[in-house]
């Protein structure tokens, strides 16, 4: 993968404002971007998946150019053909796993209906071992499933990178490291490129990679 | 036992409820949507003039909507000179009040239940490569439903029991435009005890019973407090 950024975004809160000067450039397959919270880190991620339009800047990402203010163009977030997981999953409450995960494969007015199958809905449903809840409601799973569903919604279109967004904060500890493992062995499975952002330094430790660090809204290579 | 004009009253009112509530629920969709999704100038403007009709009198309502839709009125004025359409006296006009007097019911119920759903949602499902309008329907709309009825079906059952503002602009046709609420005035004033008893119960059980599944529907199970 290679991604390039370079935006700037001036956020205000009522009286607050907070400066966004976001600037970096990575080859890595496993990008991670390491910083408190509060350091503009998802805002960043929002604006390379096209949910916050940055003030002026450019967004690259694999040689196609996702943002560009003096060239105006600006994706839409359903253009950039990115997975997003979301802190804490963001899966739809009314839809059971199976129309979760199809969810982005049907295009059009409806959901897919409950009984939605496919020859790659069955791989994810086996690869994470979602066969059993395959039929009930996010409220009805366990943290790890509800990763797993949004993983597999993620990547079932086949996204031309991963975005993760504090993806282990939800998690309890002990499922934490079991889901880092897990999540890593299947970036080097796939080979598909990932940007995580983390507050949590065991993040970076096991997932490594090129590791960057954002503080109060700008970027800093790691020591 | 029960008479003709009481029927024909009780169809027309259901009919005039109907249209008005449909009237409104697509424009308190859409409204509703705007005021709870998208920052504009104004904004709270505008849900202040929508919920005037809510606090009131039904008489200055059906007086400015005179001045509106009138002979002589702006729009009126109009329909009449390029359709000869008049809408003044016509069960039409019952409509148009009932649907502008129940209108901040569905704007408010609307408007709190899309605010209620969760932003992130609708940005997973633009993320996941499904744009505008089908967000609305696949997400927006599903997790805000039932908010939306109950403000819905309480409309409805404000547009059964519209009264001042239907008097002025429909007046009171019998078997065209007096519907149960008008029928049950002109009843006691003409002394038909009797008549108006039976209007009366009728129009209390219909209206109970929307309040009642109004209050089903509803998420917090009480949409009156």
């Amino acid at each position: 993968m290679h991604i390039k950024i370079d935006i700037r975004k001036t956020l205000r809160s009522g009286a607050r404002s907070f400066q966004l000067q976001a600037k970096l450039e990575s080859h890595s397959q496993r990008l991670v971007v390491y910083g408190p919270s509060g350091a503009g880190k998802s805002q960043m991620m929002k604006a390379v998946a096209g949910l916050m339009t940055p003030d002026a800047g450019r967004i690259e990402l694999s040689g196609r150019c996702l943002f560009d203010s003096a060239a105006g163009i600006n994706l839409a977030p359903q253009q950039r053909e990115v997975g997003y997981l979301f802190q804490d999953y963001a899966l739809f409450p009314h839809l059971n796993v199976r129309q979760n995960i199809a969810f982005g494969l049907q295009r059009g007015w409806f959901n897919p209906s409950a009984r939605v199958d496919s020859e790659s809905m069955r791989y994810w449903l086996d690869a994470f071992a979602l066969d059993a809840v395959a039929h009930q409601y996010p409220h009805q799973l366990s943290g790890g499933q509800r990763q797993r569903v949004a993983l597999a919604r993620a990547l079932i279109a086949h996204p031309r990178a991963l975005l993760l967004d504090e993806p282990f904060a939800a998690l309890d500890p002990a499922l934490r490291a079991r889901m880092r493992e897990e999540l890593s062995a299947l970036q080097r499975r796939l080979d598909i490129p990932m940007i995580l952002i983390t507050h949590d330094p065991d993040d970076v430790a096991v997932f490594g990679g090129h590791v960057l660090r954002m503080e109060e809204g700008a970027i800093a290579e790691a020591a | 036992m029960l008479d003709q004009p009481a029927w024909i009253a009780l169809r027309l009112s259901l009919k005039v409820a109907c249209w008005a509530t449909a009237l409104d629920l697509v424009f308190g969709l859409a409204l509703g949507y705007l005021l709870a999704r998208k920052r504009f100038p104004g904004r709270e403007l505008l849900d202040a003039l929508m919920t005037l009709p809510m606090v009131m009198p039904p008489t200055v309502l059906g007086y400015y909507l005179l001045v509106l839709i009138g002979r002589n009125g702006w729009l009126g004025g109009w329909l009449q000179r390029s359709f000869g359409i008049n809408l003044i006296f016509t069960w039409q006009a019952a409509v148009i009040a009932s649907a502008v007097v129940a209108f901040p019911l569905v704007l408010k119920g609307a408007r709190a239940a899309f605010e209620a759903v969760d932003q992130q949602l609708e940005q997973a499902a633009r993320v996941l490569g499904v744009s505008g309008f089908s967000v609305f329907l696949r997400v927006s709309l599903p997790l805000a439903w039932r908010g939306v009825l109950g403000g819905t079906l309480l409309a409805f059952a404000r547009a059964m029991g519209e009264f001042g503002a239907t008097l002025m602009v429909a007046g009171s046709i019998p078997g065209k435009t007096q519907t149960l609420s008008i029928a049950v005035y002109e009843a006691v004033q003409a002394g038909q005890d009797d008549h108006a008893n039976l209007l009366v119960i009728i129009t209390s059980i219909t209206c109970v019973t929307v309040l009642v599944l109004a209050n089903k529907l509803t998420p917090n199970r009480n949409v009156l407090s």
